[in-house]
Formats: structure tokens, sequence, C-alpha cells
């Protein structure tokens, strides 16, 4: 019996950290909740988040029933257009860290593991884009691409990888000289091979790190480019382009600024908070021998 | 029939201080079911011969010379054939058990590495065949603790995984680096008992510090110094009749005849003395000792011994 549990044992031994840890565990329940809003947004809607109702204009939250959360200037149902603003947020970031991911650990390890030019061409093309300021790159690309929230995921995709790759690199450099390393080697591995099976599962407590507070990153910057016009364009309900649009009628109806603002918050806390506590548990430092 | 032949060895790492002469001009043969001792201080070049006959070497090394092995020069053949040779005709246990297992993979998953890498079975086979070979070398309940993780056996658990691994594809030599390194004595004596037991019928390479470790394992011994062989012979006439300075010093270090050790250090590998390499360190150092390097002599069958004043 104990010897079945104990396969679970690392596991199960993050899970429990995870709920030790305070930050941690507020970080996942807020995105826990966020998630669930966005699933069933369609169920927990009192409204269709696009339907233009001029008769309703800027109704304040709390004051009538069947808007909860008030109005828009259009009469939209705010409530609506926030849970189904967060399918955006959260779908944004998904993909692009995603991607991201995908990219960034292949080049790293490739760079970390080669060395040697495609070493230096990987690492110089990442230093260059970390030393111009991330938003300002990513409104560059997103203008050059055009419109849309596609061109806003490509151009954070652009600037997000190059995390993940030299997170990835640095890990797999010290890796690479590990001795289970030349150990497989010395049982006849091809590279590919050591790669796949010794290094990946060996960095992915680092990747997990900068995923999660890439998230937040990510969700932040695609509402900022929302904000600015690039991503998301009327009607869609994204928290960025509906901080924009509230943005003419701060004085008047400070909510419409308000709500998607504290909406982008709490999602990029919870992000952060989760990112924070998964660096702690995680760190090899911390792992007890049993 | 020899099993692994090695003819003039040379492997030196040019570095910004000099030329570090780790392997200088090695020649010895393993015989087939013989386990050859290679016994030397820490940084005499043990470790660094071994990797060159599994050619493991950073690629800053430069190697000269031959190792034959069933009728090729390893030294020449290409990466790909390297890796069949790799584990499935020699295999190398490497020293640090601790370290040469991937902590997060499951025990039974990294002996059953080599055996898909070179037997092509498949996952449930290979794992099949993994939890054989911790039943082979002794550990209770194998198919329970091939699901664990490195961190979760003792060190003499983790030796004992080494060793299966290095015997999942039946190789015809092994190389073992140390085997006993960090070993409490009864452990040791298990570990030891162990290996005597499963590579009965195979070549072995035993590269040590440790002369107690050759005398329990090995037929023949070679005792290395400064990256060169000194002398090289089977154990008894190592241990009955030592001819070299070295060789000496060294039995008379070992616990049971005194305790006493050789004065001096190991010189460095780049800045070799002049002449005889030890004799810095050799009572019976003469003016040609300071000035010729002694060639290796046959004294007499199969007994070698590189010193001038060997039979006088």
């Amino acid at each position: 019996m104990k010897r079945h549990d104990k396969h679970n044992s690392r596991v199960m031994g993050a899970v429990a950290r995870v709920r030790e840890s305070r930050s941690a565990m507020l970080g996942l329940t807020i995105i826990v909740l966020l998630v669930l809003m966005a699933i069933f947004a369609p169920h927990l809607s009192p409204n269709d988040p696009t339907d233009v109702r001029l008769g309703d204009r800027l109704i304040s939250p709390f004051t009538e029933s069947k808007y909860p959360l008030g109005t828009d200037h259009l009469g939209r149902c705010v409530l609506s257009r926030l849970l189904y603003g967060a399918r955006i947020s959260l779908a944004v970031g998904i993909t692009v860290v995603g991607i991201s991911t995908v990219i960034g650990v292949t080049l790293g390890v490739v760079s970390g593991y080669y060395g040697g030019i495609s070493d230096s061409v990987i690492m110089r093309f990442v230093d260059a884009t970390l030393s111009l300021p991330s938003i300002f790159l990513a409104v560059v690309i997103a203008g050059m691409l055009g419109r849309g929230l596609a061109s806003v995921m490509i151009a954070l995709v652009a600037i997000e990888w190059t995390s993940y790759a030299r997170v990835t690199r640095g890990s797999v450099l010290s890796l690479k000289e590990k001795e289970f390393v030349e150990s497989a080697r010395s049982l006849g591995a091809r590279d590919s091979y050591i790669m796949a099976r010794h290094i990946l599962p060996n960095i992915i407590a680092p990747v997990i790190v900068v995923a999660t507070i890439g998230m937040a990153y990510v969700i932040l910057a695609a509402a900022a480019l929302s904000f600015l016009g690039f991503g998301a364009q009327p009607p869609t309900p994204e928290w960025g382009a509906m901080l924009n649009a509230g943005r003419v009628y701060m004085r008047t109806a400070p909510y419409l600024t308000i709500l998607p603002g504290f909406a982008i918050m709490l999602l990029v806390i919870a992000f952060n908070l989760l990112g924070d506590g998964l660096r702690d548990i995680l760190d090899p430092r911390r792992v007890v021998v049993e | 029939m020899s099993s692994l032949e090695i003819l003039d060895l040379k492997t030196h790492f040019p570095t910004p201080d000099g030329i570090v002469r780790a392997v200088d001009t090695i020649t010895l043969s393993i015989r087939a079911r013989e386990t050859f001792g290679l016994v030397g201080e820490t940084g005499c070049g043990k470790t660094v011969l071994g990797l060159t006959i599994m050619r493991l070497l950073p690629p800053t090394a430069t190697v000269e010379g031959k190792v034959m092995c069933a009728g090729r020069n390893l030294l020449e053949v290409n990466e790909a054939e390297m890796r069949k040779v790799r584990g499935e005709e020699i295999a190398m246990i490497l020293q640090n058990p601790t370290t040469s297992l991937n902590p997060v993979m499951r025990v039974g998953a990294q002996i059953a590495e080599a055996i898909q890498l070179h037997q092509g079975l498949n996952k449930r086979d290979a794992k099949e065949k993994a939890i054989e070979m911790l039943d082979a070398v002794k550990i209770p309940s194998p198919s329970g603790r091939a699901n664990e993780y490195p961190h979760e056996f003792s060190g003499g658990m983790k030796q004992r995984v080494m060793i299966a691994m290095g015997l999942a594809c039946d190789p015809s030599l092994i190389i073992a680096d140390e085997p006993t390194k960090g070993l409490d004595v009864t452990i040791k004596a298990q570990i030891i008992e162990l290996i005597k037991k499963v590579t009965e019928k195979k070549a072995m390479l035993l590269i040590t510090h440790d002369l107690g470790v050759a005398r329990e394992l090995c037929d023949r011994i070679a005792l290395m110094y400064a990256g060169e062989l000194v002398e090289y012979a089977t154990l008894r006439e190592i241990f009955e009749d030592p001819l070299h300075p070295y060789t000496r010093g060294f039995l008379g270090s070992l616990p049971d005849r005194g305790l006493v050790p050789i004065p001096g250090m190991t010189p460095s590998l780049i800045d070799l003395p002049e002449g005889c390499r030890f004799h810095p360190r050799c009572e019976y150092a003469t003016d040609v000792c300071r000035q010729k390097h002694p060639e290796m002599i046959e004294v007499e069958g199969g007994h070698f011994v590189r010193c001038f004043h060997a039979r006088s």
C-alpha cells in the first residue's frame, strides 16, 4: 500500500507545499475562480455582452437588478462584459505563454546544449530583444501587423519567448555537466535522447515559475495594447478596451474604468502570487530528502 | 584472447598554462574474463584513461595511439558506431552514484534506458528486464523499488543501481571507476562481493586508488603514476614481489602494512619532473634517475616495471 503512494510522492509533495504557502494558495484560488467564471460566462452573464440598449445608458452599479454592475455608454451590461472579458484575457495569456514556452524552451535547450554558433546567434537575438523596452517593442510589432487580437498575440510571443530561452539555457548549461548526463552517454545515448529524457524533465520547475509570472505580464501587456487600440476591437468585451472606452466618462461614471481595471489587477496579482509561491516551493534548495 | 588492447595511448589537454599530460604513452591489454586493476593516487590520470576508452572526453582533449576492441580502433570509428559500443560492448560505471543518477527519473526507467537504446525492446519489456537487473544486483523487492526515485535509495543501493545499469546490456567489458568510493566498510565489502559475482564471466577494468579493493577483485594490476604506468604484473607478483619503489611505497601505505605514507606530493601533470617522474619522492634515486626517463622493461614473463634499479 505504502509503496503505491510513494509513486506520487514528488507530485504530492509539491501539492502539499502549495497548500502550505498562503500566497500561492490565494493566487491559485483567485485564478481558479476566474477560470470558472470565464468557462461559465454564458450561464453567469445576466445579459448579452454586446447587446446595445441606448435607452439604458450609463446606469450606475447596484441600482438596477437587471444590470448588477451597471451599463456603459452604449447601454451594455458591465458584468456580462467583464465575465466574457476574462475569457479573452485568459485565452490570450495561455496561448501566448504556451507558444512562447515551446519556442523558448526548444531554442534554449539547443543553445545551451550545443553552444557554439547556434548559441551565439540565439542569445544575441535574445539580448537584443531584452535590451529594448518590451511594451514599446510590442507596440511597434503590433502596429506593423495591424489591429486585432492575433497581431497582439504574435507581438507578445515575439517578446515573451526570450525569457524562457534564457532561463532554459542557464539551466541546461549546468545540467549538461552533470554526471547523469555523462552516465547516459556512457550507455550509448544520443544527444536528442539526452535532451528529451534527462535535460527537459530537470528544467520543468524553473520554466513553470517563469510561465506563471509570464502569464501576469502577458495579460497586463495584452490589456495595455488593447487600451492603446491595437488589440481587441469593438465590440469585443476586452478589459483593456473597456478601460479605454470608459476613460471619457471617468468623471461621470468612474465605475467604467474602475471595474475593468480592478479585474485586470486581480488576475495579474493572482498570477504573481502563484508565481512567487511556486518559486519558493520549487526551489531545489528547499526540497527535503526524505 | 584480449578483450581490449591499448597501444601507446596519449591523452593531453592543452591549457593556457601548458599541456596537461593526463595519460602519457600507456600500453596495456585486458584479457577476456580478466579483472584488470588500474591503481594510482588521485589525479594520476586513471579516470581520464577510462573516459578516453569510452571517447567521452571534452572536445579540447587531444588523443593519440590506439584502443583496439574486437578488431577495430575505437579512436577511429564514427560516432554512431561508438554509441553502439558504449553500453553494449563496453559499459562504464562512473564514480559518485549519487550524482550519476538523474534525480527526476525513476530508477527502473534509468536502467531500462540502455536496454531500450540497444536492444530495441519496448517500454514494458525493457522495464521487465530492468527489474530483473535490480534483482540480479540484490535489491530487495525490485518491482517496487524500480518505481522509486534515486533519493529514496541509500548510497550503497545507488551503487548497486549503477552496476545494474552497466550490466543491463550484457557488455563484454566493464570499466568501473572507483566503484567503492564513499561507501562505508560493510557496504564496501558487499559491493565488492557483488562485483566479483556479476563480472565473473566478463572482462573488467577496475579503476581505483584502493589497493585493498584491487586485491579482492583483480587478476592483474597496473600501477599508474603521473600519467604513465610504472609497474604492471599479476596480483600475486605485485603484492609479493613489488619492484618499483612507488609500488612498494603504495603497498606500505596500506593499513595492514604499517600505514606509512609516501613522502612528497604527486607532481603536476603540466610540470613533470625531468628524468624518472617519481625520482623526487624516491629514496633510491640516483643521478641517472634525475637525468634519464626510464623505459618500461619486462623483468620476467608478464612483469613490467619502469625503473633503472629494479633488479639491482
